[in-house]
């Protein structure tokens, strides 16, 4: 409806403060990149020419058309010599990258998006979405992306709309506000029983506080490290040196007054990076040895997650 | 009789091709004209009841139906019903060839323009193209191959159809077919038959290259 490819019956839809009836449909259309699930490119124009069409449509000389479909190509990663080739020779995923670089074509500051990336193997989809995200930090475009797959909702977008059956908006909120706190039963149905642990795999390790937790030095002694096990109530102290965390040494070994480093530690099982989601720290705590995880920020020691930190960083939002 | 044809009447016999050769070449050349004009006024026809026809939705039925229709009359007849109204004339020929031609030429393009595929059609709308640019750079290329090949059809059954027309005196190769049945002379019937095949195929190999010339996106399969 955005495009008025469906007349809207009642309302007012504006871009930019315009209000879209007021201008012809086609040059509303020219301005509003469009992308579908079927690709729809045209089989009859090399890859280069379907970039080029809104280009070519509104008037632009060969020059500034032929550097734009090269800029794109790069944006999208299409190799130069694809240009040249006809839709029918490429795979799912690289048409679906043309079909992309051809509604971004002429610079247009809003980009429909008609179910994507639905045709397309979950590999190639994942990658795609992966891309997508990419292109946005370059381009900053307001997308509009229909899709039927809650996960891909949640992971893609800035914001969610949830309609229902016959297009009653039941919630508009953020993904976190979604999982958090539905709107209603329809809300909490459609973004499933585990939306707890889907709220996990939209924050990263890097959103915690880092807790140094129980680690000490390799210089401290045995005595010292006691204290800090029992300060923690742990079975276990971890052991650093330099920034660098060397292991786990056990409490049971703690008495002989020795200097930590002479202790025999066992290596971290569970290491994740700030990127890394929360469901996937927990899913490493959940399976590792220890009960926490080690954060390895690019070799340094970053600190420690337990359960107990990514329960209340759950928590801690409830109230807010 | 076939004892005669075998002692006296051969198949071919080459002292007449080259006595009469002015005559064969008449008959080629007017062969090739009936031809082309007639596939020429049958597709500016067809080209209008199609547009017509994907223009209107409600009319395809029943351009097709007259398309039909007018494709069930026997030749022989249609020439005999013009008579009256345009003569032995070369119109009285080309008017009822044309017509043959308006069946496959009709159906054919409508079934190319329903082939594209409704995404591309969408493509095209949500890109700002106008309808017209829609339909001329978009669902025309892609509905060219069938086209093309109703136009095929249609010259190799024109080629064939014209030889009728020698019962009205035009008729092209057709008149040495007559002319040789007439007389139970086998030379000009075997002459009129074997150039209209030749004919035929090698107008048929014609748009068939030049067909591939303008498609060439149908050529290529996919490669990943």
């Amino acid at each position: 409806m955005i495009n008025r490819l469906i007349e809207p019956s009642s309302g007012r839809l504006e871009i930019n403060g315009t209000d879209i009836l007021d201008q012809p449909v086609t040059e509303l259309r020219r301005n509003i990149g469009y992308v579908i699930q079927q690709v729809g490119l045209f089989p009859h124009r090399t890859v280069g020419q379907n970039i080029a069409t809104v280009p070519r449509t509104l008037g632009w000389d060969k020059q500034r058309t032929a550097e734009r479909v090269e800029e794109l190509g790069r944006l999208v990663g299409l190799e130069a010599a694809m240009f040249d080739r006809y839709p029918d020779e490429l795979s799912g995923g690289q048409q679906q990258r043309v079909g992309v670089a051809r509604a971004l074509a002429a610079d247009p500051p809003v980009l429909l998006m008609d179910e994507p990336f639905g045709a397309v193997d979950p590999i190639v989809r994942n990658r795609l979405q992966d891309e997508l995200l990419a292109l946005q930090q370059q381009v900053h475009k307001t997308i509009v992306l229909v899709t039927h797959d809650i996960d891909e909702a949640l992971r893609l977008a800035d914001r969610i709309a949830l309609l229902n059956v016959g297009g009653i908006l039941e919630q508009y909120a953020t993904p976190d506000d979604l999982l958090r706190d539905p709107a209603n039963e329809f809300v909490e149905q459609f973004v499933g029983q585990d939306r707890g642990m889907k709220r996990l795999t939209l924050k990263t390790v890097a959103e915690l506080p880092y807790t140094q937790g129980p680690v000490v030095d390799a210089t401290a002694t045995t005595t010292e490290a006691l204290a800090v096990a029992e300060a923690h109530g742990v079975d276990w102290v971890g052991v650093v040196r330099d920034e660098r965390f060397l292991g786990w040494a056990d409490r049971t070994d703690l008495t002989n007054g020795a200097v930590m480093a002479d202790l025999p530690v066992a290596r971290p099982s569970a290491r994740v990076t700030p990127d890394s989601s929360l469901r996937n720290a927990m899913e490493l705590i959940m399976t590792g040895r220890t009960s926490v995880a080690v954060i390895d920020d690019g070799g340094r020691f970053g600190g420690v997650v337990t359960l107990d930190t990514i329960r209340s960083s759950l928590g801690s939002e409830l109230g807010s | 009789m076939s004892i005669v044809a075998e002692a006296a009447n051969p198949i071919i016999r080459w002292e007449w091709v080259v006595d009469e050769w002015d005559q064969i070449r008449e008959a080629l050349v007017q062969h090739i004209e009936l031809t082309v004009l007639s596939v020429a006024l049958g597709s500016l026809v067809a080209a209008i009841l199609s547009a017509i026809a994907l223009r209107y939705r409600p009319m395809t039925s029943p351009i097709t139906g007259f398309a039909g229709f007018l494709y069930t009359i026997p030749s022989v007849a249609l020439f005999g019903l013009l008579v009256p109204y345009f003569g032995l004339t070369r119109t009285t020929a080309v008017l009822p060839l044309a017509m043959y031609t308006l069946l496959i030429l009709v159906t054919n393009t409508l079934a190319g323009f329903d082939a594209v595929p409704s995404a591309v059609r969408d493509a095209a709308d949500g890109m700002g193209l106008t309808p017209t640019q829609r339909v001329l750079k978009v669902e025309l290329p892609l509905a060219l191959p069938y086209i093309i090949a109703g136009l095929r059809i249609a010259v190799v059954s024109t080629v064939g159809l014209v030889t009728v027309a020698a019962i009205i005196g035009q008729g092209g190769l057709g008149r040495l077919i007559l002319d040789g049945l007439r007389r139970t002379f086998w030379t000009p019937m075997t002459i009129g038959a074997v150039l209209s095949i030749v004919m035929a195929l090698l107008l048929d190999g014609l748009i068939y290259g030049l067909g591939r010339m303008a498609t060439p996106w149908t050529q290529r399969a996919r490669t990943t």
